[in-house]
């Protein structure tokens, strides 16, 4: 391992390894990655693969469509040879009130004049598109063909490769014990494989962030949460789209392998670094999915698990600077929604780091909550 | 033996020369190995291929088997399905 870096990336996720890979790719030197475990060990290797376009705010759907496009064209972007499993069958976000078919409406609006192909369809429509699908109290939904899914291990694994190719190092397998300050400026990263002499550090550890920051004495305005999730045994290809509903509290999508991936968002979870499944889950998370997808009733689940969601107060991702250490970059507060942003937000963080002019014209710093800008997201389940 | 025809997760048909491919490029854990080829995420949950992958790990790590982590086990113990899980029980909404 490299005992001086000009940049510790710490946390080997999906965000880490693309901020990894777009600092090397604007010439960089010297970054160093380290993992506490294997990659995507966390929330990327936890999630439900899904990667959506249909967002309610101007920079969500933004973030979401210049990551779309490095999905679309991964390999070529990257120059690695690794596919990423992308379906792009849709999302069909179903609306069960007037209030949630309106709020779609707005949406869509948003997302047409980014050029995000979205539109409204009707409960006829929705059935055409899923056949087993109960449209029973479905009022309506929206619909975009180019979103999907794609395997989180594989993207993760693609960027490690990428920025390795451009002579990043990455550290598996290697915990930060302590980040040492002298006089406010860092000075190195102590792990457990040795000293990094550094002066910048990227906090890009998920549900574990908060901890990071601690570590020189910051407190990050974000938390932990389990969010649990099932898989089932695979089948021939019958559900097209990811499908989605923020009131009935439910996604599920069949991936390319045949199986079904679902879940659905907690009530009153506490704050916590749990990461264990639960029978109730097993149970609630069943009557949802039979209930829309009646034919699932059948099918066998083979495994359930959880990740953490690391959840800001306004439910949308930090990419910072921080005021209380200089040269100390956060990228967290992901809420639930990292992995189909990530290869936006290493080009963002690339961005701050490197000082340059942000490639995407959003808000995500820290500051917005002293400044009173809330970022308002209508669509999150 | 032809490493290319032997099947090492049942599964998801994965093969031991995929297996030593990945171990040789540094992917030495079962779980990595299982995110990236999808051996043990089939119906048996790796109770076939995990120990079969272990041992080879610790051949060409050169490390004791016993040292081998083998993947997480993760609940349902066996394939159920959802009919059976709410038998009967549905949701009102």
């Amino acid at each position: 391992m490299k005992n001086r870096a000009s940049v510790v990336v710490i946390g080997g996720g999906v965000v880490g390894n693309s901020i990894a890979y777009n600092l090397a790719k604007r010439g960089v030197e010297d970054v160093v990655l380290v993992e506490r475990s294997f990659l995507a060990s966390g929330a990327t290797g936890r999630c439900g693969a899904g990667v959506r376009q249909q967002w309610g705010t101007r920079q969500n759907c933004l973030l979401a469509r210049e990551s779309m496009k490095v999905f679309e064209n991964f390999k070529d972007t990257l120059n690695v040879n690794v596919d990423i499993e992308l379906k792009q069958k849709g999302y069909l976000l179903l609306a069960y009130s007037n209030n949630e078919l309106e709020q779609f409406k707005k949406n869509i609006k948003v997302q047409n004049s980014l050029g995000i192909p979205s539109k409204l369809v009707t409960p006829q429509e929705a059935k055409y598109i899923v056949p087993d699908l109960n449209t029973d109290k479905l009022i309506g939904g929206a619909f975009c063909p180019t979103d999907g899914h794609a395997n989180p291990f594989k993207v993760t694994y693609g960027y490690s490769k990428a920025a390795e190719n451009l002579g990043v190092e990455i550290n598996k397998f290697t915990e930060v014990n302590e980040i040492k300050t002298e006089k406010g400026k860092i000075i190195g990263v102590q792990t457990n494989k040795g000293f990094i002499e550094t002066s910048k550090v990227v906090d890009a550890a998920g549900g574990w962030s908060q901890q990071i920051a601690k570590m020189v004495n910051a407190e990050l305005p974000v938390y932990s949460e389990r969010h649990e999730i099932l898989v089932t045994e695979p089948i021939k290809p019958v559900l097209d789209p990811m499908l989605m509903s923020f009131s009935y509290n439910i996604y599920c999508q069949q991936t390319p392998d045949g199986s079904f991936i679902m879940g659905y968002g907690p009530d009153n979870e506490p704050p916590s670094f749990d990461m264990h499944s639960s029978w109730q889950f097993l149970e609630t998370m069943s009557k949802k999915a039979v209930w829309l997808l009646p034919p699932l009733n059948k099918l066998r689940i083979i495994r359930q698990w959880a990740g953490l969601y690391n959840m800001s107060p306004d439910k949308q991702p930090i990419v910072s600077k921080i005021k209380e250490v200089e040269n100390f970059y956060v990228a967290c507060g992901f809420s639930g929604h990292g992995f189909m942003i990530a290869p936006a937000i290493g080009v963002l963080m690339a961005d701050i780091i490197t000082e340059s002019d942000l490639t995407y014209n959003v808000v995500l710093d820290i500051e917005r909550y002293k400044r009173g800008e809330i970022i308002s997201e209508p669509s999150v389940v | 033996m032809d490493e290319n025809k032997v099947i090492i997760c049942r599964c998801e048909d994965v093969t031991l020369a995929e297996i030593r491919n990945l171990i040789k490029q540094g992917f030495t854990t079962v779980e990595e190995i299982k995110r990236l080829v999808r051996s043990g995420m089939g119906p048996c949950q790796g109770k076939t291929c995990g120990l079969l992958i272990a041992r080879e790990i610790a051949e060409i790590t050169n490390t004791s088997i016993e040292k081998i982590e083998i993947q997480n086990m993760r609940p349902p113990y066996g394939g159920v399905t959802f009919e059976e899980v709410i038998a009967g029980d549905t949701i009102e909404e």
